[in-house]
C-alpha cells in the first residue's frame, strides 16, 4: 500500500515527466528551417502550389502520386500509390531517410537525411500544413503513440483498485455499469480470465473491431488486469 | 468575512502548488463545486465528483432547463428513428442518488475574485472550483442576413429541443418537389460529422414523403469529416436529391432573407421552402464573460482541463480549445472525467492518475447504414493530441453498417447512463 507522500511523489514524477503521454513529432519550428533544404523544389503553406515538386500541404493522410491540380509524376509513384502507399509519418520518414529505398525511379533527387531527429523536425513542421483533427477526426494523429511501458512508479498505482475504477470511466462510456446490453455487450461481472484474453486479442488485433483495438491498444497488461479484477467484481 | 476565507484560500492554494497533491484544507465546511452547464460535459463532471468525493465535496448544477435534449441523435429525431422524448433526460437521479444540488437557472456572471457565481434569479454561489461546460454560442453576422430573429424562419436546431421540432416540421410541410438548404458551419464547430448526418437524415424523410424534392448545401468548407462515406452513401441512397456546394462552387459565399425565403449562394439566389442556417460558432458566452477566451474558445490546460487564465476553473467540453479533439458530446464526457479527478484531487487530496482521452462519432447515413470514426488522444504540454484512431470504410458489407448502427444506439444508452445516472 502507498503512502500519500509516496503517491504525490510518483504523481509529481508523472506530471513532471509526462509518462503515459504522447511523445511530439518533433520540433516544428526547427523542422521549418530544415525544410529550406527542400524549398527550392516543394512549396507548403497558404496558397502553396505545385512547381518542380508538388505542394505538400494535406501531404499526411494523401496517396502517393496524387496531388490535385496539374502534376506529373514519376512512373515509380504512379505505381506506389496505384498500390496504396499512403503518406503517414512512417512512409514519409522512410522516404526522406532515403528516396530511393522506397520509390526506385521517383525524379525527387534527393539523398535523404540520415539523421532521424531532423527527419521528425521536419515532419513535425509539415504536419501543420495538414487536416486538423479537431475539425476532422479521422485525420492523421499529431503526436506520437507513447510508449507502453510504464515507469516503475506508476506501474505502483496500477495494482490499485481506485486506478482500476479510474481506468474503467473509460468503458463506461460505452458499456453501461449496470450491465444493460443494448447494441454494445455487457462487460460488468465478467470472469477475469475471460476478460484478460479478448483484451489481449483485440490488442494484437486478433478480434476485428476498430474501437477496441484501439482501446486496447493503449493499455498494458498490468491496466487490462486492473479493469479485469475492476469488473469481475463490480455489485 | 469573504476577505479571511480569500486570504486563507489563497494561502492555501500557494501551498498545494509546491507540494502539488496536497489536499486543501478548508476554513470551514466541505469544499464547494460549482458546475454551470448540465450536458454531455457538466452532468458527467458532476455525477463523477459527487460519486467519487462520497460525499466529501459539494456539488452544485446550475442548469437552466428541467429537461435536457442532447444533441447527439437529434438528427435521429428529424429521419424518424427517435422519438423527441427518448433523447431528453431529466435530472432527477443526480439529485437523489448523487446528492448533487441541481438548481435551474441561468448564471449570469462570475466574480474570479469573489469566487461565485451569479444567477439570474437573484443567487449568488460561492465555489472553491468552478466547472464550466456551456456549449456553444453563435458569432453574429457569420452568415448575412440571419440573426437570432430569424430563427424561427430558418432555424439553426443546433441545440436541440424546440428549434429541431421546428425544423422537422418545416421539413415536414414542404411543398411537393420543393427546396431544402443548409447554410453548413466555418470550421471549428460543434460534431463535425453532425451537418452531414442531418443532411442524410433530411434526405431519408423526404424520399418517403416527398421523393421529388432536392437538397442543396452550401459549404465554406473544401473537406469535411467522414466526406467519402457521406458521399458513397448519397449516391447509394438519395441518387441525384443531394447537391454539395464546397467554396469552389461558391458555398462560401452565402447570405439569406429569412422574410423573402431566399439563399443567395455566390451571387445565385434560391428561393427555399425550408432552409437550416448553421452559423460560425463560439464558446458559450459566459466563458467570454468571465474573461476565459482568446478569440472565440476558451483556452485549457491538457491535463486538467483547467482555464489557461484562471486556475480554479475548468471549462470542458464545445466551448473549449484544447487541441484535437473534435467537439463532441464524446469528448466532453471523456474531458469531464479527467476534469473530475483533477478537482477532488485538488480538493480532498485524492490520488490523480494520467489523464485519458478518447471520442467516437456514430453517424447514420440511412436505416441500417451507420459509419463511425474515432480517436485516442494524451495531454502534451501544449495540446491534447491525437495518437491513433480509426473510420469505417467505403464498401462495407450491410451487415457491418447495421452493427454499426446498433453499436451507436447501445452507446446512446451508455453515455446517457454515465451522464445522468
Amino acid at each position: 500500500m502507498l503512502g500519500k507522500s509516496t503517491i504525490s511523489a510518483s504523481l509529481a514524477a508523472l506530471l513532471a515527466a509526462g509518462p503515459g503521454a504522447a511523445d511530439e513529432i518533433g520540433d516544428a519550428d526547427r523542422g521549418a528551417e530544415i525544410f529550406g533544404m527542400c524549398a527550392g523544389c516543394h512549396e507548403v503553406g497558404k496558397g502553396a502550389e505545385n512547381g518542380i515538386g508538388p505542394h505538400l500541404n494535406g501531404i499526411f493522410g494523401r496517396r502517393a502520386g496524387r496531388v490535385e491540380g496539374d502534376y506529373y509524376y514519376s512512373d515509380g509513384l504512379e505505381r506506389m500509390g496505384a498500390d496504396g502507399l499512403v503518406w503517414h509519418l512512417d512512409t514519409l520518414d522512410a522516404y526522406i531517410e532515403n528516396p530511393k529505398a522506397l520509390v526506385s525511379d521517383t525524379r525527387m533527387s534527393f539523398g535523404g537525411i540520415e539523421d532521424a531527429q531532423e527527419r521528425a523536425d521536419l515532419l513535425a513542421y509539415l504536419r501543420r500544413y495538414s487536416d486538423d483533427p479537431a475539425n476532422i477526426p479521422e485525420a492523421d494523429p499529431t503526436a506520437r503513440k507513447p510508449e507502453l511501458e510504464l515507469p516503475p512508479e506508476i506501474l505502483a498505482i496500477v495494482g490499485d483498485p481506485a486506478y482500476g475504477e479510474y481506468l474503467s470511466s473509460e468503458c463506461t462510456t460505452c458499456h453501461q455499469r449496470d450491465g444493460n446490453a443494448e447494441g454494445i455487450p455487457s462487460i460488468t461481472n465478467w470472469p477475469e480470465e475471460d476478460f484478460v484474453v479478448a483484451m489481449h486479442a483485440y490488442k494484437r488485433k486478433l478480434r476485428p473491431h476498430p474501437v477496441m483495438q484501439m482501446m486496447s491498444a493503449r493499455l498494458t497488461d498490468d491496466e487490462i488486469a486492473a479493469l479485469a479484477a475492476y469488473f469481475a467484481g463490480l455489485d | 468575512m469573504t476577505l479571511n476565507r480569500r486570504a486563507f484560500i489563497h494561502r492555501g492554494a500557494a501551498a498545494a502548488a509546491t507540494t502539488l497533491a496536497a489536499p486543501r484544507v478548508m476554513a470551514q465546511g466541505k469544499p464547494k463545486v460549482v458546475v454551470v452547464g448540465g450536458g454531455a460535459g457538466g452532468a458527467t463532471a458532476a455525477r463523477y465528483i459527487a460519486k467519487d468525493s462520497k460525499g466529501e465535496i459539494d456539488v452544485t448544477l446550475v442548469e437552466p432547463t428541467r429537461k435536457y435534449y442532447t444533441c447527439f441523435f437529434s438528427n435521429l429525431y428529424i429521419g424518424g428513428f427517435r422519438e423527441m422524448s427518448s433523447i431528453g433526460h431529466g435530472y432527477g437521479t443526480l439529485a437523489a442518488e448523487y446528492g448533487v444540488n441541481v438548481v435551474h437557472d441561468w448564471a449570469t456572471g462570475i466574480d474570479r475574485d469573489a469566487r461565485t457565481v451569479s444567477l439570474a434569479g437573484g443567487g449568488v454561489m460561492p465555489y472553491d472550483r468552478l466547472i464550466l461546460s456551456p456549449g456553444i454560442d453563435f458569432v453574429e453576422g457569420s452568415v448575412p442576413g440571419w440573426d437570432l430573429a430569424a430563427q424561427n424562419a430558418m432555424p439553426h436546431a443546433y441545440k436541440a429541443g424546440s428549434q429541431t421540432e421546428l425544423l422537422k416540421r418545416q421539413i415536414e410541410a414542404m411543398p411537393e418537389g420543393g427546396l431544402f438548404a443548409m447554410v453548413a458551419p466555418p470550421n471549428p464547430y460543434r460534431c463535425p460529422p453532425g451537418p452531414y448526418e442531418r443532411v442524410s437524415m433530411v434526405a431519408h424523410v423526404l424520399k418517403e414523403i416527398n421523393p421529388t424534392a432536392k437538397i442543396l448545401v452550401a459549404d465554406p468548407k473544401p473537406k469535411f469529416s467522414k466526406m467519402a462515406l457521406f458521399q458513397e452513401g448519397w449516391r447509394n441512397h438519395y441518387a441525384g436529391m443531394i447537391e454539395w456546394l464546397g467554396p469552389d462552387f461558391g458555398g462560401g459565399n452565402v447570405s439569406v432573407d429569412p422574410a423573402a425565403m431566399t439563399v443567395d449562394i455566390d451571387g445565385v439566389v434560391e428561393n427555399v421552402d425550408a432552409c437550416n442556417v448553421i452559423p460560425a460558432q463560439k464558446a458559450g458566452r459566459i466563458c467570454e464573460m468571465a474573461g476565459l477566451t482568446d478569440g472565440n474558445w476558451a483556452p485549457v490546460v491538457p491535463q486538467t482541463m483547467q482555464s489557461r487564465k484562471d486556475e480554479n476553473i475548468h471549462v470542458l467540453g464545445d466551448a473549449t480549445s484544447q487541441g484535437d479533439m473534435p467537439k463532441s458530446g464524446f469528448s466532453a464526457n471523456s474531458q469531464a472525467k479527467v476534469a473530475a479527478m483533477a478537482v477532488r484531487g485538488a480538493l480532498t487530496g485524492s490520488k490523480v492518475f494520467p489523464p485519458r482521452f478518447s471520442n467516437t462519432c456514430w453517424s447514420l447515413i440511412d436505416e441500417g447504414d451507420g459509419v463511425k470514426v474515432g480517436a485516442s488522444y494524451e495531454a502534451t504540454d501544449e495540446k491534447i493530441a491525437k495518437v491513433d484512431g480509426f473510420i469505417s470504410q467505403t464498401g462495407e458489407d450491410a451487415a457491418l453498417r447495421q452493427a454499426t448502427y446498433e453499436e451507436s444506439v447501445g452507446w446512446y444508452a451508455g453515455i446517457t447512463e454515465d451522464m445522468f445516472g
